[in-house]
């Protein structure tokens, strides 16, 4: 991948999550401690003002320098879970991905969130939205559904009882808020769908 | 010093801090000692890279064990021993045990001269299984 499309990525990513973070927020106050926005913000703001090194790197060190970046700048729980995914994604992933290489690295990142936060599917996390969209990559779906799946899997949390995480102190009163790592997941995979699909 | 250091990592500087104090009114200075809280920006919350410098300060070759309140606190220890790296990863543990209370029976502990082994599993001894 070139330095131009990594760099574009980045942008993408860091102006989605700062196009949301109050949303993000107000999720998180609902059910949470209140900092995801904030929190997410700073990280990819971080990663935005070192866009051009990173980018200047083969793209399976530019994603481990991304996902180092995360986990020194996002802090709560969610820094060590998102700079887990890029920094196994970019362990695993070739220099030149083709999409099976792309699904088999994006599996395995997703087993090392899933371990780092001792959590599977169905309890109302990211989780919920990184599965589907992993299971869309595997069918070889198109960019513009995989946003869509990941969209409507980040809708589904908000009937879910979250048994991870702060929210899974409130029980019951969990339910009917969407989780705001979810749908951070969501706004990412979307602005990385998009930005693959205008240059394709 | 021989004896298993203590790591305190609370979201909140306060919480650590006191925290601290009440394992150095036990145990004096017998047992390496350090704390960290906040998310380095000054809010609530926990910081990789301040507790890898937490774990370097309270550092034994006997092993650190790492107290956390809530669950941040505990993956973001996870991460910072993972950062870490071994051969020092392997002698250090994040204990399953209430924040103040573990510190001050983990570090009662450590004092007399146990092992690793023995003060996580005495501080594991306070959580309700």
């Amino acid at each position: 991948m070139a330095a131009a499309d990594i760099s574009r990525l980045i942008e993408a990513a860091a102006n989605t999550i700062a196009a949301h973070a109050e949303e993000l927020t107000r999720l998180d106050q609902a059910i949470g401690d209140g900092d995801h926005g904030l929190n997410m913000k700073r990280g990819f703001e971080a990663v935005r003002a070192e866009a051009g090194a990173f980018a200047a790197k083969p793209l399976p060190e530019a994603l481990k320098a991304i996902g180092t970046k995360l986990v020194m700048t996002v802090g709560g729980a969610s820094g060590p879970l998102f700079g887990t995914l890029f920094m196994v994604l970019g362990k695993e992933i070739p220099a030149a991905p083709d999409r099976a290489d792309l699904a088999a690295a994006f599996g395995k990142a997703i087993e090392a969130v899933a371990a780092r936060g001792k959590s599977q599917a169905g309890q109302k996390t990211m989780l919920d939205v990184l599965q589907p969209v992993h299971e869309a990559l595997v069918q070889g779906k198109a960019a513009a559904d995989i946003a869509e799946i990941a969209d409507n899997a980040a809708d589904a949390t908000v009937p879910m009882k979250a048994l991870r995480g702060r929210a899974s102190f409130l029980g019951d009163r969990s339910i009917g808020h969407m989780d705001a790592g979810a749908r951070s997941t969501a706004l990412l995979v979307r602005a990385v769908a998009e930005a693959i699909e205008r240059r394709a | 010093m021989s004896n298993v250091g203590i790591v305190i990592v609370s979201h909140s500087p306060l919480v650590a801090e006191g925290t601290a104090d009440m394992v150095r009114q036990m145990v004096g200075n017998e047992v390496p000692l350090a704390w960290c809280g906040g998310n380095g920006h000054g809010g609530l919350g926990t910081n990789v890279e301040a507790i890898m410098g937490a774990i370097d300060k309270a550092w034994s070759e006997a092993g650190v064990a790492i107290l956390v309140d809530l669950g941040g606190a505990e993956t973001n220890s996870e991460m910072a021993i993972e950062m870490i790296g071994e051969p020092r990863a392997q002698k250090i543990v994040v204990c399953n045990a209430p924040i103040v209370e573990g510190a001050v029976m983990a570090a009662t502990e450590a004092s007399g001269g146990a092992s690793l082994k023995e003060v996580v599993a005495t501080a594991h001894e306070l959580s309700p299984s």
